[in-house]
């Protein structure tokens, strides 16, 4: 999520790149030269920027551009050893056994819900623990505390994940070792699947609320002091100076990552899912990315896989280039 | 009456202060829990015994770990990943967004447009998959570090970062006789390293944690990462919530113990060297929105 905002800050000055005329070449000599004579002079000119470039736009042409090319596999009744060449073409039928098996829309909700959980109970939580370390007014203890909390966004998930075996499962987990020694029944809080979607929120809370304060605590550092002598001068309560300093001063944050947020709606964590995931919470738990690994990695199902990979991509498209709009009309900057 | 430097607590700052401190425990202590479980001497062990601190400290399981070749070799080949993965990461974004700093270059707008999109539309995790398949990449190192030279974000961000240094050294330079790579590594790197140090433990962090990657391209046991051991020996030795795996043999060391110290193990390196690089983690993400 704040890598969004970054680019938004990163692509914001790319855009005015973007609108600058692409010459501003040095002024040609006396004797009008082809317009190709004249690109292969600015070409030679900067052969050594071409060179730096060079290794990552191969790096961007094989591993992001090429890939596209076995999308066509969507289309296709794809087998191994005939290759994209020899498959033959099925047209759309990858898709309509998509959207007509039943499984999908279970996909679908999965989706939704985790990201729709993940808005209402995740995303308020940043934004909530950036104004309580803001009121803190001892450095030390907010530095400590904010140590702590970024903390666990540079742990791996599977780092994530095996705390949390350690924490819920039946075997060694702490919950189930005090429910045991009070001579109580053990409950299995990781396969049951009622728990599932909120146990992936708290995860993702756990992971990263805490590093998801940096981008409040800056718009919140940049608001002049003088706002908060003055509203004390009117007698103003702590609780008014949040309200009527402090949040609008980060409300324009507020509404870019929450368009964002709402942009990658399609996106689900995967690995962290893919970690949780047993056969018993399967059905709360597969996520279109889940499936596209499933069928088109592990069951050899490629057509299928290449098919729900490229309508995850196409709807995430739509849905970053909305929110885009949508941003642009809420009268922020977009993000492209 | 001084306004906003007076130290007397409220209530309210109270139970701010009460609440951030719980806050924080609720992140500190799945760690102490799992260091001091990990610790716990193998012969006093009791499964589902509920304690936070073992009857007898050991470093039997560390021991144990350490001494299989499961795990040092998957120690061996993360580190290997992690190092070279780190450099070339950072060798070719910071030359790639230097390069993309020269507005008169054509072809410029082109690359970035292309840099952008595939931020926004990526060809999914099967065409990715087959394409290291086709190179012959499945069960190589190489894939994983291949398949992440770079990323847009920080091309992005690093190449903000660089417009916004003075350009007077730079022109000085080539007045100077410099080449444009001279430029960039002597003006530009120098100049650079408050983000060569952020990226450098981004890249790194992200080469070490890298978890999927490594599960779709290494299928060979013998070549699996740090991550995906880890992931083996705690998770799916109870992935249905029902295993009884934990210490039914007395002669073996307790699995969860061995469990909780690969999780120590590869947490450890963030642990060590987070608090003295924190300022750079944070750092780095300023850095993208100096110039937003």
């Amino acid at each position: 999520m704040i890598l969004r905002l970054l680019q938004e800050g990163g692509v914001h000055t790319l855009n005015q790149d973007f609108n600058q005329p692409m010459a501003a070449a040095p002024p040609l000599p006396r004797v009008q030269k082809g317009r190709l004579q004249h690109l292969w002079k600015q070409v030679l000119i900067h052969r050594y920027f071409y060179l730096l470039v060079l290794p990552g736009l191969l790096y961007f042409i094989l591993f992001k551009l090429v890939p596209m090319w076995g999308l066509l596999i969507a289309f296709q009744n794809y087998s191994p050893f005939q290759g994209i060449w020899g498959s033959t073409w099925i047209g759309l039928k990858n898709f309509h056994d998509l959207f007509t098996y039943a499984h999908f829309y279970n996909l679908l909700r999965n989706t939704l819900i985790i990201n729709l959980l993940n808005i209402l109970l995740y995303f308020p939580v940043p934004i909530l623990l950036a104004i309580m370390l803001n009121e803190v007014r001892h450095e030390a203890f907010k530095r400590v505390t904010q140590s702590i909390v970024y903390l666990p966004h540079f742990l791996s998930w599977v780092v994530v994940a095996g705390l949390t075996y350690f924490l819920l499962s039946t075997d060694v987990g702490v919950l189930n070792k005090i429910l045991h020694s009070f001579g109580l029944q053990q409950v299995s809080f990781l396969s049951n699947s009622k728990l599932f979607w909120l146990m992936i929120t708290l995860q993702s809370m756990w992971k990263d609320a805490g590093w998801g304060t940096i981008i409040f605590l800056a718009a919140i550092a940049g608001v002049n002091p003088s706002l908060y002598e003055s509203a004390v001068v009117d007698g103003a309560s702590r609780f008014r100076q949040i309200w009527h300093i402090t949040l609008p001063a980060i409300r324009h944050v507020i509404v870019i990552l929450l368009i964002l947020r709402v942009g990658s709606i399609m996106d689900v964590g995967f690995e962290q899912i893919l970690l949780m995931l047993n056969p018993l919470v399967m059905n709360v738990g597969e996520v279109f990315d889940v499936y596209a690994y499933t069928q088109g990695i592990l069951n050899g199902q490629i057509s299928v896989g290449v098919a729900v990979g490229l309508f995850k991509s196409v709807i995430g498209v739509l849905m970053v280039l909305g929110a885009n709009w949508l941003s642009k009309k809420a009268g922020n900057e977009g993000i492209f | 009456m001084s306004l906003l430097t007076q130290k007397r607590l409220t209530i309210g700052d109270w139970i701010n202060y009460f609440l951030l401190l719980l806050i924080a425990l609720t992140f500190l202590l799945p760690f102490l829990y799992v260091i001091s479980i990990s610790l716990s001497d193998p012969k006093t062990f009791i499964p589902l015994e509920f304690r936070l601190i073992p009857a007898k400290l050991s470093l039997a399981s560390y021991h144990y770990l350490l001494s299989t070749d499961s795990f040092l070799n998957s120690l061996k080949s993360t580190v290997f990943i992690t190092v070279v993965g780190t450099v070339l990461n950072v060798v070719i974004t910071f030359s790639m967004a230097y390069g993309l700093t020269k507005k008169t270059m054509p072809g410029r707008n082109f690359i970035l447009t292309l840099v952008v999109f595939t931020m926004v539309f990526n060809a999914g995790i099967v065409p990715n998959y087959l394409l290291v398949k086709d190179m012959g990449l499945l069960d190589s190192y190489w894939a994983l570090i291949l398949t992440a030279l770079t990323n847009a974000w920080s091309l992005i961000v690093v190449k903000s970062f660089m417009e916004s240094l003075p350009p007077e050294l730079a022109d000085a330079a080539k007045i100077d006789g410099c080449t444009d790579i001279g430029v960039f590594i002597r003006i530009i790197i120098p100049l650079s390293m408050p983000a060569v140090a952020a990226f450098t433990l981004f890249f790194a962090v992200a080469h070490w944690n890298s978890y999927f990657n490594a599960l779709i391209y290494l299928s060979d046991p013998s070549k699996w990462t740090l991550q995906l051991l880890v992931k083996t020996l705690v998770i799916d030795s109870d992935s249905t919530g029902v295993g009884q795996i934990a210490g039914t043999d007395q002669t073996a060391l307790p699995q969860e113990t061995l469990r909780m110290a690969s999780v120590v193990l590869a947490l450890l390196p963030i642990l060590v060297v987070y608090p003295f690089l924190q300022k750079y983690f944070v750092k780095g993400v300023m850095l993208g929105s100096i110039k937003g």
